[in-house]
């Protein structure tokens, strides 16, 4: 826990003009990271973390090849923005992918999970498909996003307690 | 993100590598400047400037705008600052989620560890 406030440990690589590649190794199987990814009730958990100052409203998910996902984000149903589009290919536990359909120019996203002694290494890509998009990507989201990882010791305390 | 800084690299080195082009970019760390009064400077034709201004634009050493019909060009040297503010940007938003998701599989290990030990 120690070293969370360390931000090496997230690489963030823009590969070509429309591909962005995120990798992080985490320390557990890599069952249980995929869990973490594919169950409702524990992606809600994490995929909007409290520093972010948006709460997750709702979060449904029918994991499986050609099913559809929607995530809300708001602070009241009347404010909400969604996400959503569905899974082209669900392979368990090493490999996911999903379009997001919220805009004209959404990616398509695919998250791998491979095996490092008993550790799992995560890549996930974003694939645009524009220059433009990926430039104009995440615009906005940046600005409700204040440093505040302390945030995070209470969520996780609770959620430690909760799991 | 090597393959496309490398890319980038090439551009840069390869726009530099032309002694006119340098001297455009010595010239517009003066002042901006058209086109033509690039070409006048330089003693050069309009479209031999415009294939320089080119070159230095790709790279993103320059910055040209057209206001009517007079293409004013500029030195553009933010080009790799920006994108560097644009990386980490999404490294900050990736790493805290990846924090939060830490947390939830350290929890699910720490559970089945325990789970595991009531079993026995």
């Amino acid at each position: 826990m120690g070293d969370r406030a360390s931000s090496g440990r997230t690489a963030v690589e823009r590969r070509s003009e429309r591909e962005l590649v995120v990798t992080r190794t985490f320390d557990a199987p890599v069952r249980l990271v995929f869990d973490a990814w594919t169950r409702p009730e524990l992606f809600k958990l994490w995929w909007a973390p409290k520093s972010s100052g948006v709460p997750l409203l709702s979060c449904e998910m029918d994991v499986r090849t050609g099913g559809g996902y929607r995530i809300a984000f708001g602070h009241d149903a009347s404010n909400a923005m969604a996400f959503f589009g569905k899974y082209l290919e669900v392979s368990p536990p090493s490999r996911l992918v999903w379009t997001n359909d919220e805009g004209d120019e959404g990616a398509v996203t695919t998250v791998t999970f491979e095996d490092q002694d008993g550790k799992t290494r995560l890549v996930l890509q974003e694939l645009y498909p524009t220059k433009e998009a990926l430039d104009a990507s995440f615009v906005g989201m940046e600005d409700c996003y204040p440093e505040q990882f302390e945030q995070l010791d209470e969520l996780l305390v609770t959620l430690g307690a909760r799991v | 993100m090597v393959q496309y800084m490398t890319d980038r690299l090439d551009a840069s080195f390869a726009a530099l590598s032309d002694a006119t082009r340098r001297g455009v970019l010595e010239q517009l760390g003066r002042a901006e400047a058209s086109i033509s009064e690039l070409a006048g400077a330089f003693h050069m034709t309009l479209t031999g400037m415009k294939k320089h201004v080119g070159v230095l634009e790709q790279a993103g050493l320059v910055t040209t705008q057209k206001i009517g019909r007079v293409r004013t060009c500029r030195l553009g040297l933010r080009g790799l600052e920006e994108e560097a503010a644009w990386i980490d940007g999404r490294r900050q938003i990736w790493n805290a989620r990846f924090d939060a998701l830490d947390e939830v599989v350290a929890a699910l290990t720490r559970k089945e560890i325990a789970d595991g030990r009531q079993s026995e």
